[in-house]
């Protein structure tokens, strides 16, 4: 029944858009950037589309989550969303040494948790130490720990993090709420009370309260003073409170906006950003860095096992088609297996032209030759793939729709099959699939290496070779040009070899209303409210 | 009926809704446990964002949460700690399920309560009009009105409220935390269908019971024809849209899945629609008791009142 009530929401929306469009004029527009003198005081309201499910930072890793415990909960270091670099938050400053094993943090003085207690190199050490017992609880920590050995309180202010392998992305991990430094009050409670009870952190707010599945209130957090660099004041918060409402249906966060009821929406449909745009509603849209939307290919399977056939699909997909019919142009066609705010992100859009006619070329070529339904055939055999996606990326089907059209002109054909996300798990073991849709962000390019590696789920059933190689190398290069080398080899062996299909670059849209100012996104796109205020 | 009547009366109906929750604790189990997956796999992604958890780490928390033991040995376990009033925690969030529960069932009986306080003059009133104009066109559309209330979807019902009424007019919040005002759209939407479905067939209950020759006798007695209406056909014709009020709140318990996610608020609606897409088995179970205790208490009340509207009713089938 809710997947009915989320179907509805697109559909109606657009419906009762059109049907009030031109009266509506709620918004002026507004730069989320901010404009005029910061004022401190007041509240702002931002609809989210989800209950947070776990007010632990370091457990959950849903966006909601994320959002909500952003402003309760530091980090060790921020990433400047622009350049992708990692730059000073709870430490002043790092270094990494042999080989990308051992880091060490000089803390900034003078931090504290909301509860008083200090924040030194011990409170460091307990959460990394901590954070290794939770394990699946914790499965994005657990991956940014990765051969995690120790940690090392070397005075009250340094702390020496080392781990048994090189472990290059673990800065960057440092700089995510799932790493986010917690209070010993909070590490001493078992993992579920924590998800309950919301944590103590040394962030610019602290929860209020919590109702479940309606609304998360967080108050300011006076003689704050430690922002980040990349936070243009580093001291106490600007609003007295952030509401947080939860508010799943997509044409009711629009409503709020329009009316003034909330400042801040997040996760709008792209169909809907022109109509919005055009009634003066301030839209910020931000791609989320890391593994855009790809199709990737199942190399075991004697279809796909084919280079031809990989490099025909890769040539036959017309991503500019998908994004300007499908998504009014808000999202981007696809350049690299990643976005293109990744570190490390090359631009391979030249291999990713659209060709039809060099993919006929291709498959004529290898022997695929065109049968009575218009499909090809080689040996008596079809050539007609199985293309597996979650029932989680409902909004993309009609993508995969356009794509199977694209293909069935070069002669091949798709088979859509829907899996229900609790069996993803079991579909990548099974591997009973050609084509399968992923996306993942991150704002580390070693999203490839998990995603890729044939030591992880494999969707590609990798065989191992240059391409392991390179996504194990950069794991291992703490040298920031060294690493790029190696993410730039292994993006382009996974386009020109066809491991994967890349589609488009996903946008998040996030309205603002006429009083909101100084909202800050993070990679992710995700909001921060330290420096935001409301007019 | 005697009071010892009454009494065992009073038994076999409770021995019947233990029966029946029963039946709905070990229903839910065995559905949950049939679908593909394990609520363990959802909580750590399930792979679908292509991180390979360790095997041995997913391995550990079900052993934590007694996933690993044999169905039988849960299934038991379970079932004695819910009879002892505990639904356990949920897997997601942690929290015990009864405090949860706690949290959203108030909210979803009062928007409930509001609802049936809605739907029941409103669909009452409907049918009385209906059965009691002269004029065929008003008659007509007076009775179109119900199909129309019981096909409309809930969820568009609410959306369109909420369009014109908060958004574009700005007549009332939209949010559910903003007091009583915010109450009333959702209570509204929720009692559409109910008020349709109580019109429909208390309206067919009037016109049968307008065909009986006791009607014609009050008319000829010189009673007026409202009074006919009202005091000689109304009491006759309530007895099945009572029985249909039993069911209609079990609707509305249902409804209020849709409505709560459409008016962003916390319910057991909404506990329930985040615990099945989780697959939040102790959350499930608990939720699912908890409504069938609702429904088999509202029913017990409505055969109740049996007796008092019609005297020839008496309870448990037999004549004292």
């Amino acid at each position: 029944m809710p997947l009915k009530v989320t179907t509805c929401g697109a559909v109606c929306a657009v419906l009762l858009v059109a049907a009030c469009g031109s009266g509506a004029s709620a918004g002026n527009p507004a730069k989320a950037g901010g404009s005029g003198q910061p004022k401190p005081g007041g509240r702002l309201t931002a609809a989210l589309s989800s209950a947070p499910d776990c007010l632990d930072p370091q457990q959950a890793g849903s966006s909601t989550t994320i959002t909500v415990t952003r402003q309760l909960v530091d980090s060790l270091t921020d990433q400047d969303p622009a350049t992708g670099e990692i730059v000073p938050w709870l430490a002043e400053s790092w270094k990494a040494e042999s080989g990308a094993r051992r880091f060490t943090f000089t803390l900034k003085d003078g931090v504290t948790f909301s509860d008083g207690t200090p924040l030194d190199a011990q409170a460091v050490k307990d959460n990394f130490d901590h954070l290794v017992k939770l394990g699946a609880r914790a499965v994005q920590a657990s991956t940014y720990l990765s051969g995690y050995r120790r940690s090392v309180a070397v005075d009250a202010r340094t702390v020496r993090v080392e781990f048994d392998h090189p472990n290059a992305p673990f800065l960057y991990g440092t700089s995510t709420t799932s790493l986010g430094i917690v209070g010993k009050a909070t590490l001493a409670k078992p993992a579920a009370d924590r998800c309950a009870s919301g944590v103590v952190g040394s962030g610019p707010f602290v929860l209020d309260h919590y109702t479940p599945n309606q609304e998360v209130v967080e108050r300011r957090r006076d003689g704050y003073a430690w922002g980040s660099a990349l936070a243009p004041h580093k001291g106490a918060a600007y609003l007295d409170q952030v509401v947080f409402q939860v508010v799943p249906e997509e044409s009711v966060r629009v409503g709020r906006l329009r009316s003034g009821q909330a400042d801040v929406v997040s996760l709008l449909q792209p169909q809907a950003a022109p109509q919005l745009r055009q009634e003066g509603l301030a839209l910020e849209t931000r791609s989320p860095a890391g593994l855009v939307y790809s199709l990737n290919v199942n190399v075991s399977r004697p279809l796909t096992a084919d280079p031809a056939v990989r490099r025909a699909i890769q040539k036959a997909v017309d991503r500019r088609q998908i994004v300007t019919t499908l998504y009014g142009s808000v999202y981007r066609p696809a350049t690299s297996v990643l976005a293109g705010s990744t570190p490390g992100y090359t631009d391979l859009g030249a291999d990713l032209a659209a060709d039809p006619a060099g993919a006929g070329r291709l498959l004529d070529g290898a022997g695929w030759k065109t049968g009575a339904d218009g499909v090809r055939v080689k040996d008596g055999r079809r050539l007609s793939l199985v293309l597996r996606w979650f029932s989680t990326y409902a909004a993309t089907q009609s993508a995969l729709e356009l794509v199977q059209q694209q293909l069935k002109v070069v002669g091949v054909d798709v088979v859509l099959k829907q899996t229900p996300v609790s069996q993803a798990l079991q579909a990548f073991k099974d591997g009973d699939y050609d084509l399968i849709l992923g996306d993942a962000p991150s704002a580390d390019p070693d999203i490839l290496r998990r995603y890729y590696t044939a030591r992880g789920l494999n969707a590609v059933r990798l065989p191992g070779g240059p391409l392991q190689t390179a996504l194990d190398g950069q794991a291992a290069e703490s040298d920031t040009g060294k690493r790029a080398a190696q993410v730039a080899a292994a993006q382009t062996l996974l386009v020109r070899d066809a491991y994967a299909i890349p589609l488009f670059e996903g946008s998040v849209i996030v309205g603002v209303g006429a009083r909101a100012h100084g909202v800050r996104f993070d990679s992710a796109a995700r909001l921060q409210f330290h420096d935001a205020w409301v007019s | 009926m005697t009071r010892r009547d009454m009494a065992r009366y009073l038994a076999r109906r409770l021995a019947q809704a233990a029966l029946v929750l029963w039946a709905a604790f070990t229903l839910s189990f065995i559905v949950l446990y049939l679908l593909p997956g394990d609520p363990i796999e959802i909580m750590t992604g399930g792979g679908a964002s292509g991180d390979a958890v360790d095997p041995a780490q997913i391995a550990a928390l079900r052993h934590e949460y007694g996933f690993d033991r044999p169905l039988a040995v849960q299934y038991l376990d379970r079932l004695a700690a819910a009879l002892h009033g505990d639904f356990g925690r949920s897997v997601t969030s942690g929290v015990p399920v009864l405090g949860l529960i706690r949290t959203g069932l108030p909210a979803t009986l009062t928007l409930t309560g509001l609802a049936v306080a809605l739907a029941v003059p409103a669909g009452a009133g409907l049918a009385l009009l209906a059965t009691y104009t002269r004029t065929p066109r008003l008659r007509r559309l007076l009775l179109s009105l119900p199909s129309l209330g019981v096909a409309l979807p809930t969820f568009w019902v609410g959306l369109v409220l909420l369009q014109v009424v908060s958004f574009r007019l700005r007549l009332l919040p939209s949010a559910g935390d903003a007091g009583p005002a915010a109450q009333v759209l959702p209570a509204v939407t929720l009692a559409v269908p109910a008020a349709a479905a109580l019109a429909q067939v208390l309206a067919r209950g009037l016109d049968n019971v307008l065909r009986d020759p006791y009607v014609e006798t009050a008319h000829a007695k010189g009673a007026g024809r409202l009074r006919v209406h009202l005091r000689h056909v109304a009491p006759n014709a309530v007895i099945p849209a009572l029985t249909l009020l039993g069911l209609v709140i079990g609707e509305l318990m249902t409804n209020a899945v849709v409505v709560e996610t459409v008016f962003s608020r916390d319910g057991l609606g909404r506990i329930t629609a985040t615990a099945v897409g989780a697959e939040d088995i102790p959350v499930v179970q608990g939720v699912v008791v908890v409504s069938a205790v609702v429904i088999v208490l509202v029913n017990l009340l409505v055969d109740l009142a049996y007796p008092l509207l019609d005297p020839r009713i008496v309870l448990g089938g037999r004549a004292s």
